[in-house]
């Protein structure tokens, strides 16, 4: 039985009269890749916000590596990495400045900063253009270095969300490429969501399928399978989650102004 | 506290790197020194005053701190914006040091741009009285960008995005500079012009820059010392209660 690093017990979050995430259970195990996937407007990003201390739970408990995220702000922040949805570096800063203040700001010692930032900017392919501004980079390039980043202070969970969007083939694979391997030879466990169901059934491990809120059903992409007797888990996600197009500018209008610059 | 030496620098060299900026934000006091310095000297020096551009050059340099203050202050919202907000938000220090940190390092860009128009000043006729306070104006032109980093800082914590920014502007900093005593001096004013000075922080600095550039200190030095020092750390301790509020 392994250990879990992360665990969340009937977490949920409200906005007003809207309940993003309602009443959700799970856990994620040490040194698994777990994907979260569900469509648009389904609680994702607020689960990963309420994980990453961004946003206070309304209700629920959560654990990450022992640490209580709305308690033990800080343990928990030291304890994960995360690559947001939106581009977060300093366009204006060189892309060894924006590892270096990152690494300052997580508290890794100068010499093991340097080598690492070298290491990881050699292994995203960018270590020649470490002097380079930011602001010059495609957005491949930008989600490379976030990725480095997000492992650069040795973090036992790395959160990324959406990290393949609006991207070309080539990068997406070199994208889980990374993944994979820094999930193999340092044990980080990795948190995803997607909407690439093809990705989320090569790299993961176990996956959660939200909606509306809801868990509705959590398993390996063969379970999810299985259990709706479908070939591949884009159909399967679509049995658990049907096939309408999700009206998330309708609940948007709803939320108030500032739950509406959450769910961006 | 590496974290507020990390964002003290952050701040420093995005200033040294963006020179149109610094470049830009000249013109405003340049243009003011020399228009209004020549233009209403003679009037100036008529009413029995004395020279007017010794009277202006320190209500000048506190200008253009204040709204390059207000402006490094502001900046949170661009970095909300662009995201990288939420990089320092999820690092593990606490929200206090990376509001200090980006305080510290405005404010320190804000004293440089005194700095530059006080050196500009010499070039237009402004001449120093007396060596001898010159530390103590730095400390002057230190505390009023301080003060209003921290007030721009907490302000950008509150508001979402660069809407409100124009109110900001007309409604705050505008009448902050008009009604400091910045250009004209403070004796004879109608009883609600001078309670509403009283209340405005900036005209202490102004009071205490112009006390010891040479001219006279109105509310006596100490007093403006103790005043600015004060609304330093109630402004600081709000920014950062706010700051750390933040969701994104």
């Amino acid at each position: 039985m392994q250990e879990n690093i992360i665990e969340i017990k009937n977490l949920t979050k409200k906005f007003k009269d809207f309940t993003a995430v309602d009443d959700i259970t799970f856990d994620v195990k040490k040194g698994e890749i777990f994907a979260f996937l569900g469509p648009n407007g389904a609680g994702k990003t607020t689960t990963i916000k309420m994980l990453t201390t961004l946003t206070h739970p309304t209700s629920g408990t959560i654990s990450i590596n022992g640490f209580d995220p709305t308690k033990q702000q800080e343990q928990a922040r030291a304890s994960f990495g995360i690559v947001f949805q939106d581009p977060s570096l300093d366009d204006d800063l060189t892309a060894y400045e924006n590892l270096n203040l990152h690494g300052m700001l997580y508290g890794v010692k100068i010499k093991d900063r340097r080598e690492r930032i070298k290491q990881l900017m050699s292994f995203v392919e960018l270590w020649d253009r470490k002097d380079d501004f930011v602001k010059h980079f495609s957005g491949g390039m930008k989600r490379r270095l976030e990725i480095a980043r997000g492992f650069l202070h040795h973090p036992k969970v790395l959160f990324l969300d959406e990290p393949t969007i609006g991207l070309d083939p080539q990068t997406r694979n070199h994208i889980w490429e990374y993944l994979k391997k820094m999930n193999k030879e340092e044990g980080t466990t990795v948190f995803l969501t997607t909407h690439y169901m093809e990705e989320a059934d090569k790299v993961s491990d176990r996956i959660a399928i939200i909606d509306h809120g809801k868990i509705i059903a959590q398993g390996t992409s063969e379970d999810l399978k299985k259990q709706t007797q479908k070939n591949s888990l884009e159909d399967a996600f679509l049995a658990l989650t049907g096939e309408e197009i999700r009206e998330e500018v309708v609940k948007n209008q709803a939320m108030s102004g500032r739950a509406r610059a959450w769910r961006r | 506290m590496i974290a507020i030496y990390t964002l003290w620098v952050r701040e420093i060299k995005k200033y040294f790197r963006s020179k149109s900026r610094i470049v830009g934000s000249l013109g405003q006091p340049l243009l003011f020194l020399v228009a209004l310095g020549f233009g209403l000297g003679p009037i100036f020096k008529a009413a029995g005053q004395g020279d007017y551009i010794q009277f202006l050059v320190p209500g000048i340099i506190s200008m253009s701190i204040l709204f390059l203050a207000i402006f490094s202050g502001i900046s949170v919202i661009w970095d909300r914006q662009f995201g990288f907000l939420k990089e320092t938000l999820v690092a593990p220090v606490p929200r206090w040091q990376i509001m200090l940190g980006r305080t510290l390092g405005g404010a320190t860009v804000a004293l440089l741009q005194g700095v530059i128009v006080f050196l500009i000043s010499f070039l237009i006729g402004f001449h120093l009285q007396s060596a001898g306070l010159l530390a103590l104006a730095f400390v002057f032109m230190f505390l009023i960008a301080l003060l209003f980093t921290a007030l721009g800082t907490g302000i950008a914590s509150i508001l979402e995005d660069m809407h409100g920014f124009q109110l900001i502007m007309n409604f705050l900093v505008m009448p902050i500079f008009f009604l400091s005593g910045a250009l004209f001096p403070l004796k004879g004013l109608p009883k609600v012009l001078e309670t509403i000075v009283r209340f405005n922080p900036l005209a202490y600095g102004v009071d205490g820059l112009r006390g010891t550039l040479g001219g006279v200190a109105q509310f006596g030095l100490f007093n403006d010392f103790c005043i600015l020092l004060v609304v330093v750390v109630v402004f600081i301790s709000i920014g950062s209660y706010l700051f750390s509020k933040i969701q994104v």
